[in-house]
């Protein structure tokens, strides 16, 4: 026995036979590899590139390090100064700086970087470059009269903080932290949101997520089980709103459920509620949910649809005629067989709705807004680095979700359709 | 690699800019068709060089975002006031030289003809708009006069509609609680004044209705969703002269900002594009856009002579925010404030939001 497998089998040409193998299956995974290559090479340009670029932003702005060098160097030479009492060669390369900014017309950049964590620096900026040339020694007394406001040791700090091009200022401010006197703090009572804003975000979506499951799973077990002709009709009735516009499905609800709407009229008409206390059902949370819930329901649906459709019903029948009732039998033979669907759904909906924008920015009202909506505001403010950081911690949330997720659930068992 | 990530915005600005000599980037909407009708259309037909219209949402981030990726389609761009010299103290517009601006048609000098503030270093202002609040006629036959009269929830019941953001709203709420316009920023830039300011705002969240849209004011008000509400002024003149609508403005505390036309950075037809800004922002420009939205134009002699709407009655000399009556207790909005402290300010606004 042992000398026959010993003996090497061979091909028709004389080749190893293991080689050959081998030597075919890897012209194999190179054709496999070439045909996937512009999916990958779409998926690099479109995806891969934009999200490492949008990190890279987060963690990196030269505005200020760029157009002050001479503040750059000083900061280099000097790192242990203190920032409540700067000395005079510190004003001196502030000035310098000031009026090189004036020269090259970067004034309003490096005012921007340092606006970042000190607010109300750009003015001062611009004010202190126009009259920096004509500045004379001692800088420290000249450039306090133009503006006592540049003795403020907060400012110090943002400015030694800026002149490196690479911080870690945009996830600190991401963090509700705030750059005082005293070096970075935790935000007072009436600023911190973004925390906040992220836990709510993801508190909602949950809810969503929940919701999405309830409703979806009667409807998915209908489209599988029905006959045909009557499957497909309601199939049309799940994906008909799924083609529609977004902004469509949005504002239909606003027609529905506000205060003046077809929901409140028709309760008013039927005497469950008086006119006087029409229910707010729009431009808050409720809203929210309801809106997004609708506009998510098919990516549940759709998942589920799929793996029920193929779970033989003699599982089910042969369950009950083992004796088994008929929760017991949902619940030890039907569900676990829906799981891959549920997993499919719940991290889709999830996802999608942890982003979502458009919807709570149309119906949220005041405290119907979601994290995305920050992230919204800061791009068309010109922070892209705070909203490339808020967005970073965000990605960073749902890797950690989806890390959770595979060591729970299992990725292999998802099943999108 | 910044190339990708405006891939889209460039995108459909290339589709447009390959068709036309230059492109004007709008906002849409009752605006964007006055700029269209008032001064894209004369323009061309005086020098036979085609001219397109795009619209986006909030055309700034979109001329930062073509101008960072080194591509730029757009021309010409409709920015707030704010906004041309957030992106100007940023590098991402070309310079307009002032000099080179029209005289009005009566002859005066540009730089005299022009009201303060105007011109700037990078922008030409094409009208002033107001933030204003209005009413409905049919809830309140004896109206709501004042600023203070949109906080008193006693005497004029029922929901109010305010602008979902920090910027308007609190030169507004500090009107009302008293404080006169010029002191306003002075006020706003100390803690307490900022406090003072939500306070006053306390006094009617509750009733609140947020709007982002310009659209949605009109819209709330014509479905009694809110009584009254604040509102960009044309918006309102449009419902209510259009589609006459029962809705009564209250100019009492309105703030008024400049509209500006920039130029963005590296545009591809520099040359025509400030042609095209010297023909808009001539008397005849200013006056050809203001016949057709209530927006005023800022030169003196663009006002001169009335105004008629295009609906060929109309004067619309009372309905512009520079109109003397109007401005009795009014406050032009400071771009250098906003510049510096609207991160902050709308920070603390969603927190308080969320209260």
């Amino acid at each position: 026995m042992a000398e026959a497998t010993s003996e090497l089998l061979k091909t028709a040409d004389g080749r190893p036979l293991k080689a050959a193998l081998a030597a075919a299956q890897t012209r194999a995974r190179r054709r496999a590899f070439l045909l996937v290559l512009p999916l990958l090479f779409f998926v690099l340009l479109t995806f891969l590139v934009p999200i490492g670029y949008m990190l890279k932003r987060s963690v990196e702005h030269d505005g200020f390090a760029a157009s002050a060098p001479a503040l750059v160097a000083w900061f280099g030479a000097n790192p242990g100064f203190d920032p409540a009492d700067p000395p005079e060669e510190a004003y001196a390369a502030l000035v310098q700086d000031l009026a090189r900014m004036q020269g090259e017309k970067t004034t309003g950049i490096a005012g921007t970087r340092i606006n970042y964590s000190v607010p109300g620096t750009i003015s001062m900026f611009k004010k202190g470059a126009r009259e920096a040339k004509d500045l004379v020694p001692p800088f420290k007394d000249a450039l306090l009269a133009v503006d006592p406001a540049w003795a403020k040791p907060a400012l110090w700090r943002g400015m030694a903080s800026a002149s490196n091009a690479y911080t870690s200022e945009f996830y600190k401010v991401a963090a509700d932290m705030k750059l005082s006197d005293d070096g970075w703090t935790r935000g007072g009572d009436k600023e911190r949101i973004y925390l906040y804003l992220f836990f709510k975000t993801f508190l909602v979506s949950g809810i969503i997520t929940v919701i999405c499951l309830l409703l979806a799973f009667p409807v998915s077990h209908l489209l599988a089980t029905l006959p045909m002709a009557k499957s497909s009709l309601l199939m049309i009735l799940v994906l008909l709103p799924f083609w529609t516009s977004l902004l469509v499905r949005t504002t239909s609800w606003i027609a529905l459920l506000q205060e003046q709407g077809i929901v409140n009229d028709m309760l008013v008409g039927l005497g469950l509620i008086d006119d006087q206390g029409r229910l707010t059902m729009m431009y808050n949370m409720t809203g929210t949910i309801v809106a997004m819930t609708h506009v998510l329901l098919p990516f549940m649906i759709l998942p589920l649809y799929s793996v029920m459709r193929v779970i033989p019903p003699s599982y089910a029948r042969a369950a009950r005629s083992l004796g088994a009732t008929s929760w017991t039998t949902f619940r030890r033979v039907y569900l676990p067989q829906t799981l891959p669907g549920i997993a499919a759904g719940s991290l889709l909906v999830f996802i999608l709705a942890v982003g979502y924008y458009i919807t709570p920015a149309l119906v949220g009202g005041a405290d119907g807004q979601l994290i995305s909506n920050l992230i919204s505001f800061h791009m068309s403010k010109s922070n892209w680095s705070l909203a490339a950081a808020i967005a970073g911690m965000l990605l960073a949330a749902i890797l950690v979700l989806y890390w959770l997720y595979d060591r729970l659930v299992g990725i292999d068992r998802l099943k999108l359709g | 690699m910044k190339k990708i990530l405006v891939l889209s915005t460039a995108l459909v600005g290339v589709a447009f800019a390959a068709q036309a000599d230059i492109t004007v980037l709008s906002w849409g909407g009752s605006y964007g068709a006055a700029q269209n009708e008032g001064h894209l259309q004369p323009w061309s037909a005086k020098t036979g060089n085609k001219v397109t219209m795009v619209d986006a949402p909030d055309p700034a981030p979109a001329v930062k975002a073509m101008v960072e990726a080194g591509n730029v389609t757009v021309d010409v761009a409709s920015v707030t006031y704010a906004d041309a010299a957030r992106l100007c103290d940023e590098g991402l517009l070309e310079p307009i030289d002032a000099a080179s601006l029209p005289a009005g048609a009566d002859g005066t000098p540009a730089a005299e003809d022009f009201f303060p503030g105007a011109v700037t270093e990078c922008g030409v202002s094409t009208d002033i708009w107001a933030n204003i609040y209005a009413y409905d006629t049919t809830k309140f036959p004896e109206g709501p006069k004042t600023a203070a009269d949109f906080f008193d929830l006693e005497k004029f019941p029922g929901k109010r509609g305010l602008i979902k953001a920090a910027k308007a709203n609190l030169e507004f709420a500090l009107i009302a609680d008293g404080v006169a316009p010029a002191d306003v920023y002075a006020t706003l830039a100390t803690p307490e004044g900022v406090d003072r300011a939500f306070a006053k705002l306390d006094t009617i969240k509750s009733e609140v209705v947020w709007w982002e849209a310009g659209a949605q004011p009109p819209q709330l008000l014509a479905d009694g969703e809110v009584v009254m509400s604040t509102a960009y002024n044309g918006r309102i003149f449009a419902a209510a002269i259009e589609e006459s609508k029962p809705f009564q403005i209250v100019w009492d505390g309105q703030t008024y900002e400049n509209e500006m036309y920039v130029v963005p950075k590296g545009a591809p037809n520099l040359e025509q594009a400030m042609d095209y800004i010297r023909f808009a922002t001539s008397t005849e420009g200013l006056r050809g856009q203001a016949a057709l939205i209530s927006y005023g134009p800022p030169r003196k002699s663009a006002n001169a002579d009335p105004i008629i709407y295009k609906d060929g009655k109309t004067e619309m000399g009372p309905h512009l925010p520079t109109a003397e009556a109007n401005m009795a207790n009014a406050l032009q909005t400071s771009a250098e404030f906003w510049v510096d402290h609207d991160a902050e300010l709308n920070e603390r606004f969603q927190a308080w939001l969320t209260q």
